[in-house]
């Protein structure tokens, strides 16, 4: 095939097809990988407003994308069959085409102006300040957990968001040590926490549901990035009032024995340093997580454990093992402080 | 024999290890600069196979996070600076005078001295695994994560030590290309008349003129910060970590294209040659590649926009990131113009040419959609711009970099590389590196972020990490194939002839490999394809005359000298002042030696 005008039109055919097949296979590889409920961090299923904005350019950008991609496939595999070097085949001798040069510079730039023109239009909207009466909420990024404050409701919490549906937030973006950035894949695009600046994003959350949005920090910030991991929940607004109030008591005073001894160990092991537990006069440290409702998150160790008593136990026994590099060090603690430390704070709720 | 400061003299071995130290040839700088450069991506090669053993499994336990990170930032700088860079360096020094009919560079000593810094950069950098840990910050060593206070090891002191060093070595060697191409052509040779690979070089050589002082200041800056306790980046005494990213990606971005440009000037040079006819668009693409130089000092906000830039800096630098695809739409359709109409004799070379135009082209594709800032909001360190980069880098710096290896062997050895093993390699190449890149597109659109050394099983991203691990692993099956051949090749006779492929450019006038001067006659251009001129015109080869006296410049020890004492000044300001000093004598012992060395 190729010299012969048959030829040709054999190695076009074969080359669209290849084309047409193996974009096919990529597609499908990629519909699954938009399945929200086997990849729970997708970015192509979004759960706000504002990400529902951004899927429209993101939807037009990938198809112009594979566009581009067919066609220059497609032509390279045509030219490779139809040129390749066959006996009496002569090469034809030329320089150039101004006018093909021209129309292949107005290609670029026609797709270029298609992305540009509501690549802008959406920025506009995302980069508006959050409306009035969004929920403010502060997230503080540390190395390697992520402090989440509501400064109208007064409360203080780590790794677990939770948010109220269809109420925009207004989200401050701080750290207090190195760059992280704060990325919900279903609810937003990622900002970083950038030490010595205020950032700013701001959604509203359309589909409460009680599986939480996975989300991880997304700028490498050390040794436990990978471990820097966190969770949105939004649910109903009666629902999150009734969180938000239940977050803003004390602690529940421990009533067991080994509980109370547990409350005198996170006392006397210095866990009081650096956590905070309202309610318990001694524990007002700040460097940590606030642990006054400990007992009603779902994971510890940012994220990266399920909050039961033996992870509790695990985390606690030798925390850089779990967590590379935790500033949260071993404090080789007994088997009985450990007891009790754990019945303490599964009484946190 | 003239002898300089009573104690030098010329060096004068032809053969023999001391002549390659002494060497001022840029055929021999050349070739070490590739061969260093091959064996450093090999070990770069090694570091990411470790990375993607590591990351086969959710929850790997192969490499711990602390080695995970020293791991994956020394991959990016020993590809970067180590391997890419330097093989580059060697096609620029091997094929400058042969392309543009001189017989050897501007400053052959310098060229000397850029590559004895070079080496000892690289092993320094190296040298960290060994002495308290390697670099671990990343390449792009984000303040203030690459502070004292929160990179406590040596490791981020040999990355600015490491860099600065290098970069000494590659501002030396950008000088001497663009006054070597801008000085000294062949009598005919207009610009307009260089090879587009010539093109793509100067314009690379201006791209690190302009680019590596900035980097060097912020490097200084950091190095101040991390010894002295200066605080430029430190937030908490007043310093600016977005200062940092700005002063790095105004370097890191035109860097980008450093790694690029050569090796469409490699496929601009392949592709006319094995499709047997002139080049399509010759002006076009000399301009949308110095287009692509200017616009690339204009883009380098585009890494930072989740960074709270503001919205007038996201759209100029979206704008100006989206205007960089329409040089290089050009350059790819004249690419495909050259195709058109040919007569293709598909060697190894021509596979990895065109490779290059389907694998960069994705790359390209990608990289314009994350110019978008909403979009970049999602691809922004996820494994989508993982696969970008790589689609740009080994879809096209180093699948460039391989045709060009195969396309030029025969002149720099005399010997043609064995066809078949090279396209078995080069199928083992394509199908590994699709495998390892293309996955991790939707790794990336499944959420899963860059630089983390452990992710858990029900994300459903073991899948495309599996699968990439194996692609990896077929890379590395690949270049082990490439690596047989060299060898077996270098056993065999020379075979290759002065022209094997037919080349149109001078390069292909001489013996290969050519001689100490490169040309018996230096060559007349009389047309921008100047040997295919001459064949179609029935010019035959200048006579050379009966007493042919060409002056070379002789060896020298002083570019060794000079680079050793750079090394000691580098080591010394890591360790003792008395080192430093130790370095800075020998250097200006080797500089004043090299005043007043002789030269002929």
């Amino acid at each position: 095939m190729g010299g012969s005008r048959p030829g040709r039109m054999i190695a076009i055919i074969a080359s669209l097809v290849v084309t047409g097949v193996v974009t096919f296979l990529i597609y499908l590889a990629f519909a699954e990988s938009l399945d929200a409920v086997r990849q729970p961090m997708t970015t192509f299923v979004p759960k706000s407003d504002n990400a529902e904005l951004v899927h429209g350019v993101y939807k037009l950008i990938f198809w112009l994308a594979g566009a581009v991609f067919v066609g220059i496939m497609a032509l390279t595999l045509a030219f490779s069959l139809m040129y390749r070097e066959r006996p009496g085949q002569e090469a034809r001798q030329f320089h150039g085409n101004s006018r093909l040069e021209v129309v292949w510079t107005l290609i670029p730039v026609l797709l270029v102006v298609a992305m540009a023109v509501p690549t802008f239009s959406t920025m506009s909207v995302l980069t508006k300040p959050a409306p009035e009466g969004a929920l403010q909420v502060i997230a503080i990024g540390h190395q390697w957990w992520w402090e989440f404050q509501y400064p109208e409701l007064g409360i203080t919490t780590a790794n677990e968001l939770h948010l109220p549906v269809n109420r925009p937030v207004s989200v401050t973006l701080k750290s207090v040590d190195v760059i992280h950035s704060f990325w919900v894949p279903q609810l937003s695009g990622k900002i970083d926490n950038v030490p010595g600046h205020e950032n700013h994003l701001w959604f509203t959350p359309t589909e409460a549901r009680a599986e939480p949005y996975l989300a991880q920090c997304a700028e490498f910030c050390g040794l436990s990035h990978a471990n820097m991991r966190f969770r949105v929940f939004v649910s109903e607004t009666p629902a999150f009032e009734t969180w938000a109030k239940a977050v803003k008591t004390d602690r529940v005073a421990p009533s067991a024995d080994l509980a109370k001894a547990g409350e005198q160990q996170f006392t006397t092991s210095g866990c009081i340093a650096c956590h905070t537990v309202q309610g318990n006069p001694t524990a007002a440290g700040k460097i940590g997580p606030n642990l006054t409702h400990f007992a009603s998150r779902t994971t510890l160790a940012s994220g990266t454990l399920d909050r039961t008593p033996e992870n509790v136990r695990k985390w606690l026994s030798n925390p850089p093992a779990v967590k590379p590099g935790s500033l949260m060090p071993n404090l080789n603690l007994s088997p009985e402080a450990l007891d009790k430390l754990v019945a303490y704070l599964d009484g946190l709720k | 024999m003239a002898t300089a400061i009573g104690v030098m003299t010329h060096a004068e071995e032809d053969t023999g290890l001391w002549s390659w130290l002494t060497t001022v040839d840029h055929k021999r700088i050349g070739a070490v600069y590739t061969v260093a450069g091959f064996i450093f991506f090999m070990i770069g090669g090694l570091e990411a196979v470790a990375v993607r053993t590591q990351l086969a499994v959710p929850n790997g336990t192969v490499l711990d996070a602390d080695r995970y990170n020293q791991f994956f930032t020394m991959h990016a700088l020993t590809m970067i600076f180590l391997a890419i860079m330097p093989m580059g360096a060697g096609f620029f020094n091997y094929f400058i005078p042969l392309q543009i009919g001189a017989r050897d560079v501007a400053f052959p000593r310098l060229n000397a001295l850029s590559l004895w810094i070079f080496l000892g950069g690289g092993l320094l950098l190296n040298s960290s695994f060994f002495l308290g840990g390697a670099p671990n910050g990343g390449w792009f060593g984000y303040a203030p994560l690459s502070s004292i206070e929160y990179a406590k090891t040596s490791g981020m002191t040999f990355y600015v030590v490491g860099l600065l060093t290098l970069g000494l070595s590659t501002l030396i060697a950008s000088l001497n290309f663009a006054v070597t191409i801008i000085n000294m052509r062949a009598p005919g040779m207009s610009m307009m008349r260089l090879p587009v690979f010539i093109w793509m070089v100067l314009v690379v050589a201006f791209l690190l003129i302009l680019s590596l002082p900035v980097l060097t200041v912020g490097l200084l800056q950091l190095y101040f910060d991390r010894v002295w306790g200066t605080s430029f980046f430190s937030p908490a005494t007043g310093g600016d970590p977005i200062l940092w990213q700005h002063i790095f990606w105004i370097f890191g971005h035109p860097e980008v294209y450093v790694l690029i440009l050569p090796s469409m000037g490699i496929v601009s040079e392949v592709l006319p040659v094995m499709s047997k006819k002139p080049l399509f668009g010759y002006s076009a693409i000399v301009f949308a590649g110095a287009a692509i130089g200017v616009l690339g000092f204009g883009v380098w906000a585009h890494h930072m926009f989740t960074t709270g830039l503001g919205p007038v800096p996201q759209v100029v630098f979206s704008a100006s990131t989206m205007a960089i695809g329409i040089p290089t739409g050009i350059k790819i359709f004249n690419w495909l113009g050259t195709m058109y109409g040919g007569n293709i004799r598909f060697v190894t070379a021509t596979y990895f040419s065109v490779a290059f135009i389907a694998l960069f082209t994705i790359g390209g594709i990608s990289g314009v959609m994350h110019a978008s800032p909403p979009i970049d909001g999602h691809h922004q360190d996820s494994y989508f711009v993982v696969a970008h980069l790589h689609y740009v880098l080994f879809g096209g710096a180093i699948m460039g970099i391989f045709a060009g290896l195969f396309y030029w062997f025969p002149k720099m050895s005399g010997r043609m590389l064995d066809e078949t093993l090279g396209k078995i390699g080069f199928w083992i190449m394509f199908v590994g590196m699709n495998l390892t890149f293309f996955p991790m597109h939707f790794l990336g659109l499944a959420g899963m972020p860059r630089r983390i050394y452990t992710y858990d099983a029900d994300l459903g991203w073991d899948t495309w990490n599996m699968v990439a691990t194996i692609g990896s692993y077929t890379i590395a099956t690949s270049v082990l194939i490439f690596v047989i051949n060299v060898i077996k090749t270098m056993r065999k006779d020379k075979d290759a002839g002065d022209d094997p492929w037919g080349g149109a450019t001078l390069e292909w006038a001489t013996s290969s490999p050519p001689p100490a001067h490169d040309f018996d006659v230096i060559p007349e251009v009389r047309d921008r394809d100047p040997l295919w001129y001459d064949r179609d015109h029935g010019i035959a080869r200048a006579a050379v005359p009966e007493h042919n006296h060409i002056h070379m410049p002789p060896p020298s020890y002083f570019p060794l000298i000079v680079a050793l004492g750079a090394l000691l000044i580098a080591v010394g300001s890591m360790t003792h002042l008395s080192v430093l000093g130790l370095g800075a004598v020998i250097a200006i012992y080797g500089v004043w030696g090299w005043a007043l060395e002789p030269t002929d």
